[in-house]
Parts: C-alpha cells; structure tokens; sequence
C-alpha cells in the first residue's frame, strides 16, 4: 500500500493547477482592462502614449530570454550538466532582477510626473487617464509580486543545483519553478501589447 | 501488504517523530487535518449561529431590543462572513473530503500531504483575522457582500477582514488543487473514472470551481483594500470608474461560491439514499455528468444578483435564461434520489433523516430560487425578505442539513463509536420545525415587501419577525443538543462497527476508526460502487430477491 | 508514471523558439504604428496568443506531456477566461 515511488507527473500536474489559479487572478484585472478599453478607448491611447515604449520593449526582451534559459536549465540538468544548468539559472534570476529594476525606474519617472494613484494629476485629467494609469500600476504591480515570488523560487532551485538535491534523475522542483517563471512572462506577453502597444 | 496489528489513527503520529499535540498540530494524515478542521469549523459556526440568533432577537420586536442599528450591521455583515466563508464553503471537503476522498479512492493520503496541512494553517489564520475584527472598534458593516462604493468609504475595519476572506480563499484554492491532483494520481488500480463513489465526483466538480472561481473574488477583495488606501478610482464614477463592475467581479466568484457550497452536499446525499434504501443508485452517470454542468453552467450566471443593478436589458434576459437552465441538473439529482427510494428497502437512520430534509428543503430553495432567477419577479422581491429566506432554504437547508447529514454517517467510522439515535431523531426534529418556523414567514414578509438588512422596520411586518424569532430559538436548541449528542458519542458511545450501516463504498471496510495509513489489506474495488448485493447476502435476508442493481 | 519522461528539448530548439518570440515582438511592435482601427487590438491579441504558445508547447514543454490531461485543463481555463470576458459584454457593450 505504501510503495513511495515518486510521482512527478502528479506533481507537475498539481503546478499546472496552480498555474491555472494565478491566470484567473489575473483575469480579474484583465476584466476590468477590457471593460474600460470598450468605454474609453481615445483616453487609452493618449495615456499609452505616456509609457515609454523602450521600457516595455526591452523588458518583453528580458523576460522572453529568461525562460529561454529557465528552459535550457532543465535541459543541462538532464544532460548532467549542473554547471550548465546552475549558470542558466542565475542568467534567469538576473534578468529577473534587471526587470524589477527596469520597473523601478519607469515608476519612478512616472512618480515625478506627478502620475499615480490619486496623484493631482490624474485626478485632474480625463477620467479614462485615470483608469489607465491606475490598471497599469494594479497589473505591473501584481505583476512585480509574481517577478519576485517567481524569483525565490529560482534561487531556491538554483541553490538546490549547487547543493546536489536537483539532479537528472529528480529534478521535479526545477521543473515546477520553471513553470511558475514561464507563467509570469506569459503573463507579461500579454500585459506588453496592452499597455505599451495602444498607440 | 504487511499485516500489521491495527491501530486506529489517533493513537500513531504521521510523521512519526512528532507526538501528543505537536503530532496533531504538524500532521500530514490527511484524517488528523479533517478532524482538525472540524474542531476549528465547529467554534466559528458556534460564532456564526450566535451572530444569527442575536440578530433575531433584535428583530423580534421593532425598534432597538437588544442592539443599535451600527452593531446590527456589523453583526448581520459578520454572521455572513463566518457562515460562508468559515462553515459553509470549507465545510464538507475540509473536514469529509479530506477525512474521506483518499478512502473511497483507495489511496492512503491526499496527493499533497504538506500543502493540506498548510491549506488548514490558512483556514486557521484567516479565521482567526475575520473573527478578529469582531472585537475591534468597527467591524465591518457592509455586509458580507462588500459592496462599493460603501466598502471603501466605510471607517469600519473592512480591510481586515477583507484580507482574512482572500487568507481563506488561498486555503480553498489550495484544497481544490490537492483533490483534483488526488483524484487524477492515486486511484487505486482497478478504480477507473465511472467507478469512483459519487461523494468522490462532487468533489472532482468543486474543486474544479474551487480553482478556478476563487481567485476572482481574491483580486477583487485586494482591489478594496488597494481602493481604501490608494483610491485608485477603478469604481469611482468620480474617477472614471464602474462601480457595476464590482459586483460583476463579486458575483463571477460568489455565485459559483454556491455551487462549491451545494454540491459536496449533493454527493453526501448521493452516498446515503442508496445506502438507507439498500439499493443502488438511480442514474449513477446522470449524477456525474449533471454535477459536472452544474459547476460549468452554475459558474456562468453570476449576473442574476443584478438584474436591478442598472446592467443591461440584454444582459438581464441572457443570465435569466442562463439560470434556468442550470436548474435542470439540479432536478435531475432530486429525481434521481426520490427514484433510488422508490421500491427500496428503508432504514429509518439519523444520517437518513437529514437526507430527506435535505431533499424537501433544497427543493423548496431551489422553487424560490426561479421565482429570484425570473427577471421579472425578481424586480418585486430583489433585496427583500424572500431571498434571506430562499438563501438559508438551500445554504442552511441544503449545505447545511448535508453536512448534519455526513456528520451522522461518517462519526462512527471517524470516531469508533456510535451517538444515541433517539437523541439525534428528537434534535433533528426540533432543527427541523424551528428552521421552517423560522424561514417560511420570511417568504411571506418579503412577498409584502420587507427589506433585507433593514435594522427595522413597518408595524404590519411584526407578527412576521415575532415567530420567526421563536423560530430561531427552536431551530437553535435543536442544533445545540444535535451537537452535544455527537460529542457524547465520540466520547462516551457505544464501540461502532467497521460498517454499521451496510455500505459499499471503501470506507466501510476499513476498521473504525480506520489505521493511520487507511487499509488493513489491499482494497477490492466493485466493479459497481453502488453494488449492494454483498450487503444483501451479509444481512442474510430473507427477502426472495434483492432489488435488480441499475 | 514515476520517472521523468524521455524527452529532451536540444538548446537548438530552444534557442530557435527564443528566435520565434524575438521576431514575434518586434512584428506586433510594427503592426502597432499601423493604424488599423478597431482591428490593432485584436491584432495584438492575436500575436501575444501565438507568442503564449509557443512559450506553452515549448518552453512549459505542453507538446510533449504524455497525459493530455495537461492541454485539456488548460484550454479548458482559458475557455473560462473568454467566457468571463465575454459575458461581461451582454453587460458593458449593451448600456443604454
């Protein structure tokens, strides 16, 4: 009855699950993006125009390649390449780190335009503006979270490499967190063209 | 297989290392974490049921009895929070799900052992922050459907609690994801899909909504939170915002919170017809296939809570239709029950009892609920009188009275010992007059046009208030000796059977209270779980022939 | 089904599908300076969808899963996703 033979198939399932969990969180604000793109469409694009594309564009970029090499990771660890695997990693949690700090930069530049929540600025403008900017920052923030949640599990799972615990026989944990990292790109493929691309 | 001496689960750690308190407290037996959460659940629904009974009391006579109208509202808003969000919604798969979903597949836990201990710490906390905002300077007084644009003006403590709800929805969500994986991985060899106990399949269904449903609701909980401290504006009409897309957000989640509420129940049900009438289920894949449509159909009428909102014309006909259609599964069930009982053979059982009360009251609730489906009607009754009372018929009447029900079934098999039956037939009783006391005059009081959430109200609607007070006095007494009788039980009773009901499913023939890892032998799967005909030669009966199974 | 299944994506093929996603991105960037009206959001929904799944079969490895238990759930989800929306819209596309 009690034979533990690992089942990783069920464990990478269980993830999907997960998974399918924080895409139906997103799709809440995604909701409300499709609703008030419907009401205030030439208020969208002039607030688009606002963001700067050269951000968006280099962080799709960023992100993209990223899961390039969460991938590749997986791949040099079942060729026994932990060195590989362990270098993959680290690219992916360094682009990670560079997007955040991308996203510090963009709102902070938006910050000292007087653009946020509640700011005299947008309180001021049109209201579509308002509703805008104010999704932009609920999304990116949510997003943001994801980024950094996404990455504690990559330095785990880098840590684990280095430490021997992940290896070409076991490596369902890398295989997990490499799903959690591909979902927040997924995510953000779809974030880019809806704020950035509105022009 | 070993043959190992038996001991029950409670007396053998999982993992073994921890003991005493600390083996309960840091468990990964998925029977010790059920039990867990019946112990929590049953504090916070003692909460909900106080909550409940003093807000009747208050509305016994008009005018303030007992309250002012600022409490009231934070009573009526609590009593909602406990009751869904602590009882209702968790109630079932946290406590049988858990205890019994791997039994009746065969597995020896859950596939996710440590993420069902850590779904239980996050029932725990989040309860424990909701209730919490009980005793602070304002708990919240919005109702448990936190509308805006009150929500996020309110002083009151909304943000607390808000963010107790989404602690708790992450638990369910967590549950969901763990059942589904469980079910997909650890059938026992020779249980295919279409031989899985019918409780086994209403889980499969809830869980689905589980995971996906729940994490609506938990954005839309952090957009109140993120409005009261930012005030973005995102349903600010001021701001540019919508305040109707709120509650279509709300409602995308909260409408199919009902179905993750009902249809546990429905499986429990499923699992005690056939049992009490000794004869096997009618329609086993007409149960399947309608618990299915009801998790998709019921996941895709959300917008019938607005027909009077100020939402389309268009709209309001569309989720009319919509709602109507998801009433048919339902029936199928109902019919399928009533035709199991139909030349069955009856044992009267407590477990049974409740069944029945089940079937008249969940009907009942469901009538009502196409009188609230029908857009028309609806504009006369929205928001009055008749919706509490269509609402506690099926969440009271039907979840509740389910999870009664499975109380009564499984507490022989969870705790080794049997309760008193006249006790529990005399609780049952008294349950069942004080709820129909109490909730049949609010059909009538909405009819004439009483406001819900009103903290008082016109004289003609007094006699009304009056016995559904008495009512509500009835039905609690009954409900506190229903309590008390289990708990004697599982302390005092009499030693239980493995199987004291003649039952088919994997559960009865595990000793009771089964070994920390389930089976004593490997477990044989019928090739039918509704096959009595074992029963039927162990009872030895003399009847010429048993009932043809379907 | 315990062990890892037996397929290996090469860095070939990976780095390829990076190619693919690169080239993807800058077309919806250029579709975007064309003026297409109501059809530039569609549009850019269409090339996301097309990035999404290449990421999906590819790099979150759906096209090799043995269980198609792992491709119906998730069209399944999505599905949901599209029904939510679009059921919002007998609301928000019809107010008067």
């Amino acid at each position: 009855m009690n034979t533990k033979t690992k089942d990783n198939t069920g464990a990478k399932f269980g993830m999907w699950l997960f998974l399918y969990s924080e895409i139906m969180l997103f799709t809440g604000l995604f909701i409300l993006y499709a609703a008030y793109f419907r009401e205030y469409l030439p208020d969208f694009v002039n607030a688009g125009k606002e963001l700067d594309l050269r951000y968006g564009a280099v962080n799709t970029l960023i992100l993209l390649t990223s899961s390039f090499t969460v991938a590749a990771a997986i791949t040099a660890i079942r060729k026994k390449q932990a060195q590989g695997s362990l270098i993959f990693l680290c690219i992916s949690i360094a682009c990670g780190i560079i997007f955040l700090i991308n996203k510090y930069f963009e709102w902070g530049h938006k910050f000292s335009h007087d653009i946020f929540p509640n700011s005299a600025t947008l309180n001021a403008g049109p209201r579509g503006e308002n509703i805008f900017f104010g999704l932009y920052y609920v999304i990116t923030g949510l997003h943001g979270v994801h980024i950094i949640a996404g990455l504690s599990l990559l330095i785990t799972a880098a840590w684990f490499v280095k430490k021997g615990k992940i290896v070409a026989s076991d490596f369902v944990f890398l295989e997990n967190s490499g799903l959690y990292w591909h979902l927040v790109d997924l995510i953000w493929i779809f974030i880019f063209p809806l704020f950035y691309l509105v022009i | 297989m070993t043959t190992e001496t038996y001991k029950p689960f409670h007396q053998t750690p999982m993992p073994p290392k921890y003991d005493g308190v600390l083996g309960w407290l840091i468990t990964y037996d998925h029977k010790r974490i059920g039990m867990m959460y019946l112990t929590t659940l049953m504090v916070w629904l003692s909460a909900g049921i106080l909550l409940g009974l003093l807000i009747r009391v208050e509305l016994m006579a008009r005018g303030q009895t007992i309250m002012d109208a600022q409490t009231y509202n934070a009573f009526f808003t609590m009593h909602g929070v406990v009751m869904i969000f602590l009882f209702i919604i968790p109630g079932i798969p946290a406590v049988f799900g858990n205890f019994f979903l791997p039994i009746q597949i065969g597995a020896d836990d859950v596939f996710f052992p440590r993420i069902n201990l850590l779904s239980y710490y996050l029932y725990l906390i989040g309860g424990i922050l909701g209730v919490l905002a009980l005793f602070s300077k304002g708990p919240p007084d919005t109702g448990w459907t936190f509308y805006v644009p009150f929500s996020v003006t309110t002083r009151s403590d909304v943000s607390i609690t808000v963010f107790a709800a989404f602690i708790l929805g992450m638990s369910s969500i967590l549950t969901g994801l763990n059942f589904i994986t469980t079910i997909h991985r650890m059938r026992v060899k020779g249980m295919k899909w279409f031989q899985m106990p019918l409780f086994a399949w209403s889980l499969y269904a809830t869980s689905w909504v589980q995971v996906l449903a729940t994490p609506i609701v938990g954005i839309t909980l952090i957009l109140v939170i993120v409005e009261r401290l930012f005030g973005v504006g995102l349903f600010n009409p001021a701001k540019g915002g919508d305040p109707l897309l709120y509650q279509h957000l709300f409602w995308m989640y909260s409408h199919p919170a009902v179905y993750i509420m009902i249809l546990p129940a429905m499986g429990v049900v499923s699992e005690i017809i056939p049992v009490f009438s000794r004869k096997s289920i009618f329609g086993y894949k007409a149960i399947v296939l309608s618990s299915m449509c009801i998790a998709i159909f019921g996941s895709l009428v959300w917008a019938h809570h607005m027909y009077v909102s100020g939402m389309s014309d268009l709209s309001v006909m569309i989720f009319s239709l919509l709602t109507f259609i998801v009433a048919v599964p339902s029936a199928v069930k109902v019919f399928s029950w009533v035709s199991t009982l139909y030349k069955g053979s009856i044992t009267f059982s407590p477990p049974f009892y409740l069944s029945l009360c089940f079937i008249y009251l969940f009907t009942v609730g469901g009538l009502t609920g196409l009188v609230l489906g029908s857009a028309g009607t609806d504009v006369h009754v929205h928001d009055t009188y008749f919706v509490v009372a269509h609402f506690h018929f099926v969440m009271f009447g039907g979840a509740g009275f389910g999870f009664f029900a499975a109380m009564h079934y499984w507490w022989p098999k969870m705790f080794g010992r049997m309760y008193n039956f006249k006790r529990a037939y005399i609780a049952i009783t008294l349950l069942l007059v004080g709820f129909m006391l109490h909730y049949m005059p609010m059909f009538v009081l909405g009819l004439k046009g009483m406001p819900r959430r009103y903290y008082d109200y016109l004289p003609e609607f007094e006699s009304g208030n009056l016995l559904a007070g008495i009512g509500a006095v009835i039905m609690v007494s009954g409900l506190f000796l229903m309590f008390a009788n289990l708990l004697k039980g599982a302390i005092k009773g009499e030693k239980a059977a493995d199987d004291p009901w003649g039952g088919t499913t994997l559960e009865w023939s595990v000793p009771s209270p089964p070994p920390v890892h389930n089976f004593m032998a490997e477990p044989s799967v019928k090739s039918y779980p509704y096959d009595f005909s074992d029963v039927w030669k162990r009872m030895n009966l003399k009847t010429s022939t048993p009932p043809k199974s379907q | 089904m315990n062990a890892h299944d037996g397929h290996i994506l090469s860095y070939g093929k990976l780095l390829a599908v990076l190619g693919v996603l690169f080239v993807l991105t800058v077309i919806t960037i250029l579709v975007s300076t064309v003026d297409l009206g109501a059809a530039n959001i569609w549009a850019a929904l269409l090339i996301a969808s097309v990035k999404a799944t290449f990421v999906l079969l590819f790099f979150m490895h759906l096209k090799y899963e043995r269980s198609k238990a792992f491709a119906i759930t998730f069209v399944v989800t999505v599905f949901c996703v599209a029904l939510l929306i679009g059921f919002l819209f007998w609301d928000v596309s019809y107010r008067v």
